[in-house]
């Protein structure tokens, strides 16, 4: 029975992938699925309740109309993106439809002028809303608000006065005829004209810099003014083209109808606004895009004219559009404060992990056998760095490590005790190569990999790989680079702890201890990245063998070696060497015996063991406990063994209680002897290895005695 | 802000000779004194940083229903009662969405007008106009009474801005008011209960409201849905604003309010006295309603630390 159990736990959390809900909460687009199969919803609805729903006529009607009020609802979600609201969009719109009348019918304009007058009406307008609320700084809704009906006097001023020469003057353009009535392969040329504008919208806002900008400042405001953007100016340019897009949809409208009414435009505020927030498009700002803006206009669009085919009053339609602008607000509020809460309670998504049996280290004869040798080591820089979690050095003794606070310092040989910054790179350097010419060679949390040569220039390697095909999250930029090696041929194998968390989230990984981290490689002849080993559990330290082919890595949570073929005639197989370490594995380098040395970062605990074979227990600690009270890796005790690469421990040196050196992540052995790392520590331990060879260095080990 | 009314006065005294007639005086009063009372609900929720668009519209509907179910053969008392109980359900409804649905307020109270508007206008009453009861006393009392010679209208306007005076001055619920309108969540913080604050308000808010359209029902015999698709609601913005009530909370009073009222009203009448058009007059006091939010924001000036943050720039 408890087998069954067992077994349908380890199927569970292997075969059901419950991770990807959690990342599909991290898309953007999530918020256009509940809009979407609204709309698609409504077409069945409406197409099924309506005959002729699906007619030609019909539907080239609809197109016209959702191009004139799909560009106004894209007007108003561009604002609203800005963190603003622009309900002045009606007026500029009706106005733009008696100027667009006035130029082709009283005036008659050539076509182009009429377009160019009509725009330059628009842009202005909303340069007055731009500039009362970019500049001026006034409350957005109130504003436009007031210029709505600023804008609303003056069109019905001006068409009490040209009502009758509208009616009277016929315009005699084809252009105009074909802009209004034409066809280009059946579709509406005003729908082709909104499709262009909405496309290069959707470019602008989606992967250029004006749209960024627009989206931070409507995100957050004081942190775009800190970042350098001109929140004022955006702003600004926000309403203009809002009002832009307003006078491009009363033009479409003017040539389409020819004419206008008191009524023209009355009441359009509330449906675009009630267009842009179903659409999904936040009031509070910085979320917004083109998709919701063309969802939310058909949508509204949709249920209005729908209505009205139905029979439905005039002021039952505005009751229910008053009611589904409301409640779509009501979701928006809801969902931008829930969103983050609900991601952080699913986003946890831990699997199924049965560890072997820890080694005992207390048995008699056992190579783990407890000991205090690294307590009384010798410490360098002691309260000058934070967070060494690779130490390293060159031929000339110099002693390198990287700090949390982003830079890399060199102690000088051979006594350490003075030390500058060699150089800054800005991210937590985690593990360190000297490469074949003398370069350092770094990988950075959060950054990715770096070259530093020996005359300080920081170079960049690489920053992302392939995106693989199916993962939701985007894999493709290097999350946490945590160690690399590089191979003979100058190829550098580093890996990727997780993609699923930043470097501060570790213990997070620790407690999914799902398979999210991976072996990349860059070949610096091509200049290309490659995800060479994907889906490993916190791939951590990884160390060439003297053989050329292959190296080692260690999966930290599941406390195993593996070696790994990338040349030769084992090519590409995996061999996992030991998979019972008593803890963590972290960073591997070679030992000058032949043998290589090991870092445990901390010890297995028997509770944490079992709440990894109990993945729904640690799924309900992450939803239902505060992260500062969940079970965490025990890191008080580190440790350094020494093992062969048949996977035999042969000896280990610890520190019990941590006083010296809690949480070991590094160590490297040199000229005798072994410098320790630790990414907590705020110190570099030197102990004297009995009996090593006093004139090893690992750079001639790996690249052959210096010249 | 009085000043300035004082100076439109005299400039409007000395340049237009039948300004300053009794007969006009008692007519400028009288033409705003509705305008006035609607003012010192929407001066109310303001205080409390909030607003409420859907005054006018409460106003109409609930009156007009009230005057339709009385054409129907109802007494007029329960008539009146169901009305004032509809306000009330209203006023709860948006003070719910704002407080407890955390929905903008004004986002609430437009989308409020609408449903209210447009379910009385499909479910709860036909006509446009609906006219008072024929023989009414309520209303002819409303309509033609007057003490020492003011007119009712004005005596009514009066007493409630005496009673918003006191209920912001001597009670605690005034002075929870003040504070949340200055800063919501330090009020929050000192214990005080925002959110049944925050409905109280609206409640109060649409009573008055409701008052306003029974007044206006009396002095017009009938009320007119019609008054709703005008800019009313702007013009009780601009007593409001140009009063000198901050948009952004927590200052002002019924002091502020009566000028504002007054302001208003010398405009209004100045400029139909000047036999402006109508639309022009819209422009005008967009206008002005415009320069007055300008001059508030420089005035008062939204605090960042207590804006509302995540509700955006709105």
């Amino acid at each position: 029975m408890a087998n069954h159990k067992k077994l349908f736990v380890g199927l569970r959390s292997r075969l059901l992938p419950e991770h990807l809900l959690g990342e599909l909460l991290t898309k953007r687009w999530i918020d256009n699925v509940v809009p979407f199969f609204a709309l698609i919803i409504a077409i069945a609805v409406f197409g099924t309740l309506i005959p002729d729903f699906f007619s030609a006529s019909s539907l080239s009607d609809f197109g016209r109309q959702i191009a004139e009020f799909g560009l106004i609802v894209l007007g108003l979600s561009i604002v609203m993106l800005s963190g603003g609201i622009d309900l002045s969009v009606a007026s500029i719109f009706t106005l733009s439809v008696l100027a667009s009348l006035i130029g082709t019918n009283v005036e008659a304009w050539p076509t182009p002028l009429v377009i160019l007058v009509t725009l330059a009406l628009g842009a202005f307008c909303g340069a007055i809303n731009g500039y009362l609320v970019g500049y001026l700084r006034l409350r957005a809704f109130l504003t436009t608000l007031v210029t709505l009906m600023i804008f609303r006097s003056i069109y019905d001023l001006l068409f009490l006065s040209k009502s009758t020469a509208i009616i009277s003057g016929l315009p005699d353009s084809e252009l105009l005829f074909f802009i209004g009535e034409g066809t280009v392969f059946g579709i509406p040329f005003s729908l082709l004209v909104a499709a262009l504008i909405a496309i290069v919208w959707h470019v602008v806002l989606s992967r250029m810099r004006p749209g960024w900008r627009l989206t931070a400042v409507g995100g957050a405001r004081r942190s775009a003014h800190n970042a350098g953007i001109k929140v004022r100016r955006t702003v600004f340019f926000a309403y203009v083209w809002s009002g832009l897009l307003c006078s491009i949809a009363g033009f479409l409208f003017a040539a389409r109808l020819g004419s206008t009414g008191a009524d023209t435009g009355v009441g359009l505020e509330v449906s675009a606004l009630t267009a842009a927030v179903l659409g999904g498009s936040s009031i509070g700002g910085g979320r917004g895009s083109v998709a919701k803006a063309v969802m939310g206009a058909a949508l509204v669009l949709l249920l209005t004219n729908s209505l009205v085919n139905l029979g439905v009053s005039g002021p039952v339609t505005s009751t229910i559009l008053g009611a589904v602008l409301l409640f779509s607000v009501f979701i928006d509020m809801r969902w931008m404060r829930q969103r983050s809460r609900l991601l952080a309670k699913v986003y946890v998504s831990p699997v199924h992990l049965a560890l072997p049996p820890a080694p005992d280290t207390t048995a008699p004869g056992s190579p783990y056998a407890l000991n205090d040798k690294l307590r009384t080591v010798e410490i360098i820089g002691l309260g000058e760095i934070e967070g060494p979690e690779d130490v390293i050095l060159d031929r000339d003794d110099n002693l390198y490590c990287g700090t949390r606070l982003g830079d890399i310092v060199r102690f000088f040989g051979p006594d350490h005790t003075r030390s500058e910054v060699f150089a800054h790179i800005g991210g937590h350097p985690l593990g360190m190569a000297f490469d074949r010419a003398g370069n350092l060679l770094v990988c950075i949390g959060g950054m990715g990999l770096y070259q530093v040569a020996p005359d300080k220039t920081v170079t960049k390697l690489t920053d992302e790989t392939n995106r693989s095909l199916f993962s939701v999250v985007d894999d493709s930029r290097l999350r946490l680079a945590d160690d690399l090696d590089i191979a003979p041929d100058g190829r550098v194998f580093f890996s990727e702890a997780t993609i699923r968390y930043e470097q501060e989230d570790w213990a997070t990984d620790a407690l999914e201890s799902r398979a999210s981290g991976r072996m990349i490689v860059y070949d610096p002849k091509r200049n290309t990245t490659r995800t060479d080993i994907p889906k490993l559990v916190f791939a951590n330290g990884v160390c060439m063998c003297r053989d050329g082919q292959s190296f080692l890595f260690a999966e930290s949570w599941t406390c195993s070696i593996s070696r790994y073929w990338f040349n030769g005639p084992k090519k590409g197989s995996i061999e996992r060497i030991i998979s019972d370490l008593p803890g963590y594995p972290d960073n591997i380098n070679r030992a000058s015996d032949g043998n290589y040395w090991m870092a445990l970062l901390g010890m297995r605990t028997p509770a944490l063991d079992l709440a990894m074979r109990m993945p729904g227990f640690r799924r309900r600690m992450a939803r239902r406990v505060a992260p500062d009270q969940w079970l965490f890796p025990n890191i008080n005790t580190g440790c350094v063994v020494k093992f062969s690469d048949t996977g035999e421990i042969l000896e280990s040196l610890w520190d019990l209680g941590g006083e010296n050196h809690p949480m070991i992540t590094s160590m490297r052995e040199h000229r005798g002897w072994l410098y320790l790392g630790g990414v907590s520590n705020n110190r570099i331990g030197r102990y004297r290895i009995p009996g090593a060879n006093p004139d090893w260095c690992a750079q001639d080990d790996y690249w052959g005695p210096s010249r | 802000m009085f000043l300035l009314a004082l100076v439109l006065f005299v400039i409007f005294a000395v340049t237009l000779d039948r300004f300053l007639t009794a007969g006009n005086l008692v007519a400028l009063v009288r033409s705003v004194a509705i305008l006035g009372i609607l003012g010192l609900g929407m001066g109310l929720v303001v205080i409390g940083r909030g607003i409420d668009l859907a005054m006018v519209a409460t106003m109409v509907v609930s009156v007009s229903w009230s005057l339709a179910l009385a054409d129907t053969g109802l007494p007029l008392g329960t008539a009146l009662l169901i009305g004032l109980v509809f306000a009330i359900v209203v006023g709860l409804a948006s003070g719910i969405l704002i407080a407890y649905a955390t929905i903008p307020a004004i986002f609430t109270t437009l989308a409020m007008g609408l449903i209210v508007y447009g379910s009385g206008r499909a479910w709860l009453f036909q006509v446009d106009v609906q006219n008072t009861p024929a023989s009414s006393e309520f209303f002819d009392f409303l309509a033609r009474a007057t003490i020492f010679g003011v007119p009712m209208m004005i005596v009514a306007f009066a007493a409630l801005a005496l009673l918003v005076w006191a209920l912001l001055k001597w009670t605690r619920f005034g002075r929870f008011v003040y504070a949340t309108g200055d800063n919501p969540s330090a009020a929050r913080v000192a214990g005080i209960p925002t959110r049944l604050l925050v409905v109280a308000q609206y409640v109060i808010t649409a009573i008055i409201a409701y008052l306003a359209g029974l007044i206006m029902a009396a002095a017009n015999s009938g009320m007119s849905t019609r008054v709703y698709n005008s800019t009313m609601i702007y013009d009780v913005l601009l007593v409001v604003v140009l009063g000198g009530i901050g948009l952004s909370g927590g200052r002002g009073g019924v002091r502020n309010v009566l000028v504002g009222t007054l302001l208003v009203g010398i405009l209004l009448n100045g400029m139909t006295i000047f036999d402006i058009a109508y639309t022009q007059q819209n422009l005008i006091k967009s206008v002005i309603l415009l320069i007055a939010i300008i001059i508030d924001s420089i005035v008062n000036p939204r605090d960042e630390q207590t804006a509302q943050q995540e509700q955006g720039d709105i």
